[in-house]
């Protein structure tokens, strides 16, 4: 292997790793779908103040994984993004109401009141992770454009990438994506009741999470079982040693099994997930559920990503035109280029160690109605 | 062609728009990090409950205003991809690595460090707290830093060549890119711009408090900060755009042409201080291009050069590849109608490279490589129809950096005025004609925001038809859309972009106009 492809499969993990972290990050969300079940305003309170310190973090990891796909997999930002423009115009939308709904929700003269903003964060909520989920699983199961370099020379038509007519909707229609979507809605759901069970020291919320935790989950491990087996026996796009591509059967399942340790590490990464689900419903004092199940997420969407882009694979199949799929090798940036972010990604360990501090720090005390009443800044 | 062009419209006027409402929030965000930091840092050292409570003041428009700038920023990041996606392919190799960096080293500094700020004042120790709150404006100038020097490789590309075998841009010296002269003079530039709107926001609330009769202590506290944040700063971005004109002069004499609505240009060129354009002149016409104007003489000369007597060539000249060196020799730049056969030139050579790169005939490949790279400079031109197209709009450019440099200048004048204020404080509060500095400072606002967009106007209006200056124009950057559907969320934009604005500044307004601001100092209130 050349120290270019290396570098590629390097960039592919990172990518892997900032997916991972958002997909696990996305229990904000999950929690903010959650502020429907809550009407008293002591308790909605505690779930908003709650995960409105955390919005920030899936936010960045978000923004910071749309630049690393950028820096690194500039093919991809260009096809994806342009093409499946509504796909991502409304994953966009649904953010850009996030960001401002915590900070202004109960401020003086927020002029819409704090129903509206709670009402965006719903939204959030939902969209969010179900839109993210269909952007991912098109990696999956491929979507309608091509891939031309050349047109860059045809003065009167120069787009290189170029997408079907319905620009990212025909993604949300289809099923399996969709499916995968609610999936990854389920998915947070569940994170976010395993959240709050840790992090909120509120009897009342503590039972109420416990038994929507009953219900989510309830429904995610079905929908997860179910987007296993369709992505197992999803055909995927192989590419050969000359750079051509094909249509395979069970790709997904082959890379698995060619790929073991990245089948022992889904396999864990679900034992992980069970166990952070199943102990907190069984030990109503077991309060820690979030960090094997989040452990796990982490883990399996790793998984996921490998197998969707190593071994050969092309992790953007063309549904129009096989030999437009784009493969770690032939959408990546140059060999300099991901070189020298190489360099700049050995501050990532540093970045997390401060991360994790930080809030080691801020949530060594579980959150109250009392510290809310204490605090100075508040949602 | 039509529909193409109604798509590049659509597509810079929903960049154009998404960067306005980005940029009213990040100056603010940049500025009061500053000052608040300062204000933290003097609570810290003289623990005094008053500046504690100016300092969260000031944090809590400091957090409001953060959110809506990271609502906007998030768009501009994804917009590159979503409509300008051949721009993406050409230039992402070099354009995506300072978003990488931005987000790794700068995103999460500041959004950690943000949360320490507001949660963790009795969560964690006053040092730990007030190294937070420094991170936070760190994070965010470094953030700042970062997306600069993106925006400064689009106006000069430098540090990479083309690779015709993937039909883009590659980096070769990060260095380069990151410490280009234009990187360096827009980070500096920008920034302490960004300083000087803070100080001068801080003079506009202290200034309406003050008209109000109430909080004379805490806009006394706060001056003490503000003004001088505001006096460092322009001072310094007055420097650095100096530096700046330099820079732009050297590397996109169009830009400083059409600043200046110059056509012709001369030895010794002065500047106009105040002028009105001729709305009908164009290039190569015998109209004069100005209805009016009062102008300083050798003073474009010495801004561009630090020469009076220096040639300044005017837009005719670029054109035709004309400018003289400082003994009066005749230097011949390359033509524009050369530069367009020069693209189209490289058009062929590309096709016939991608023809030629998998048949094995390395000399043949490398010999077309080298000619390419050799005149790469010239291929965006292979796009345009006309010479003239390369003209950025004159007017628009022109009146953006007057009002610019006026509103600076007067900038300079009022900040100063400020600090008088804070070191002879019985004026702001006896002073018959206080009252006046009072409405002064509350005008000055809205105007330094102006003044603030103006220079982005200047700096991306000036630089068109350009998306990378001289390799890539608008028409060929934009994604495979149609106009119809960037129309659609322009307007969505606009609306959503509009309400949460109009709900920012009530906000704003109301936390200002609080009546009950006891920790503050309402026993001064009296006075």
């Amino acid at each position: 292997m050349t120290t270019y492809n290396l570098l590629q499969n390097y960039w592919w993990f990172i990518m892997s790793v900032l997916g991972a972290l958002l997909v696990f990050l996305l229990m904000v969300q999950g929690g903010q779908s959650m502020l429907i079940h809550y009407a008293k305003p002591d308790k909605r309170a505690l779930l908003i103040n709650s995960m409105g310190r955390k919005w920030e973090l899936t936010y960045t990891t978000l923004v910071t994984f749309g630049g690393a796909f950028f820096a690194s997999f500039p093919l991809f930002y260009s096809t994806s993004f342009g093409g499946a423009y509504w796909l991502w115009m409304l994953i966009l939308f649904s953010f850009v109401i996030q960001a401002i709904s915590y900070e202004y929700r109960s401020k003086p003269g927020n002029i819409y009141g704090s129903r509206f903003y709670d009402t965006l964060l719903l939204v959030n909520g939902i969209v969010g992770p179900v839109l993210l989920g269909v952007a991912v699983a098109t990696m999956f199961f491929g979507a309608e454009f091509t891939v031309t370099k050349s047109n860059i020379l045809n003065v009167q038509a120069a787009t290189i990438s170029q997408w079907g007519p319905h620009h990212g909707l025909e993604a949300i229609a289809n099923w399996r994506c969709l499916l995968f979507g609610v999936m990854v809605f389920f998915l947070a759901r569940t994170l976010a009741s395993l959240y709050f069970i840790n992090n909120i020291d509120d009897d009342e919320v503590n039972a109420s999470q416990r038994h929507l935790l009953l219900v989510n989950a309830g429904v995610f491990v079905p929908l997860f079982i179910a987007v296993v087996v369709v992505i197992l026996t999803a055909s995927g796009v192989a590419v050969d040693d000359s750079g051509n591509a094909q249509w395979v059967p069970y790709k997904y399942l082959m890379n698995y099994l060619s790929m073991w340790w990245a089948l022992v590490i889904l396999l864990a990464g679900v034992v992980l997930v069970l166990l952070g689900i199943g102990k907190s419903l069984i030990k109503a004092d077991y309060r820690r559920g979030i960090w094997p199940a989040g452990i796990g997420t982490v883990l399996v969407v790793l998984t996921l990503f490998w197998v969707v882009g190593y071994n050969n694979t092309a992790y953007l199949p063309s549904l129009l035109d096989v030999q437009s799929s784009l493969t770690l090798r032939n959408s990546s940036s140059s060999e300099f280029t991901l070189k020298v972010m190489s360099v700049v990604s050995i501050l990532v360990p540093f970045v997390v160690a401060y991360i994790a501090y930080c809030w080691y720090k801020m949530d060594r005390r579980r959150l109250t109605t009392r510290e809310l009443d204490d605090t100075d800044h508040k949602y | 062609m039509e529909e193409l062009t109604n798509v590049v419209d659509w597509s810079r006027a929903q960049f154009a728009l998404t960067a306005i409402y980005h940029w009213l929030f990040v100056p603010l965000t940049l500025g009061l990090g500053i000052i608040i930091a300062v204000m933290e840092t003097i609570y810290y050292r003289t623990r005094s409950e008053k500046w504690l409570a100016t300092t969260k003041f000031w944090m809590t428009i400091f957090g409001v205003n953060f959110a809506i700038g990271v609502a906007t920023g998030i768009i501009l990041e994804f917009e590159f991809g979503t409509n300008w996606s051949n721009y993406s392919w050409f230039v992402g190799d070099i354009f995506g690595a300072p978003l990488a960096v931005e987000g790794i080293l700068a995103f999460f500094m500041e959004s950690t460090f943000i949360a320490v700020m507001f949660f963790g004042w009795k969560k964690v120790s006053p040092k730990f707290h007030l190294a937070s709150t420094w991170l936070t404006a760190i994070g965010a100038s470094l953030s700042a830093l970062w997306i600069l020097v993106a925006n400064a490789w689009m106006q000069y590309p430098t540090g990479c060549e083309f690779n015709p075998a993937t039909m883009r841009n590659e980096m070769t010296s990060f260095a380069a890119v990151a410490l280009s002269p234009m990187a360096v003079s827009k980070f500096f530039h920008t920034v302490l711009s960004a300083w000087t709107l803070g100080g001068a926001f801080v003079c506009g609330v202290c200034g309406w408090m003050l008209l109000k009769k109430r909080n004379y202590d805490h806009c006394q506290r706060s001056l003490k900060v503000g003004a001088w944040v505001g006096v460092i700063g322009i001072v310094l971005t007055m420097i650095t755009g100096d530096t700046s004109a330099i820079t732009v002069a050297k590397y996109q004499p169009m830009k400083l042409a059409a600043m200046e609505g110059l056509y012709k240009g001369n030895h010794g060129q002065s500047i106009v201080a105040f002028g009105i354009l001729n709305p009908g002149k164009q290039p190569f016409d015998d109209k004069d291009p100005y209805l009016f104007d009062i102008s300083i003489p050798y003073g474009l000369s010495f801004l561009a050069t630090h020469d009076f007597k220096a040639f300044v060539p005017g837009i005719e000249d670029i054109i035709n590849g004309v400018t003289y060196d400082n003994e009066g020799n005749e230097i011949n730049t390359v033509p524009y109608a050369e530069r367009m056969k020069r693209g189209h030139q490289l058009q062929e050579m590309m096709a016939q490279y991608s023809a030629v790169m998998n048949g094995g005939n390395t000399m043949l490949t490398d010999s077309l490589k080298a000619a390419i790279n050799a005149d790469f400079k010239h291929f965006g031109y292979a796009y345009l129809d006309k010479p003239e197209e390369a003209v950025p709009n004159v007017p628009l450019t022109f009146y953006t950096f007057h009002f610019m440099v006026t509103v600076g200048g007067y900038l300079l004048l009022f900040l100063l005025l400020a600090l008088l204020f804070v070191y002879k404080p019985q004026i702001l509060n006896q002073a018959k004609w206080a009252r006046w500095w009072y409405i002064l400072a509350i005008i000055t606002m809205p105007l330094t925001y102006l003044c603030s967009a103006s220079g982005w106007v200047v700096a991306e209006v000036g630089r068109q038809p350009w998306t990378i200056q001289d390799l890539m124009p608008n028409k060929v950057a934009i994604s495979d859309l149609s106009a119809g559907y960037v129309q659609t969320t322009f307007w969505i934009f606009a609306v959503v972009f509009t309400a949460l604005l109009i709900a920012d500044v009530s906000i704003i307004c109301k936390q200002i106009s609080k009546k009950s601001l006891t920790d503050l100092d309402i026993d001064n209130d009296k006075k």
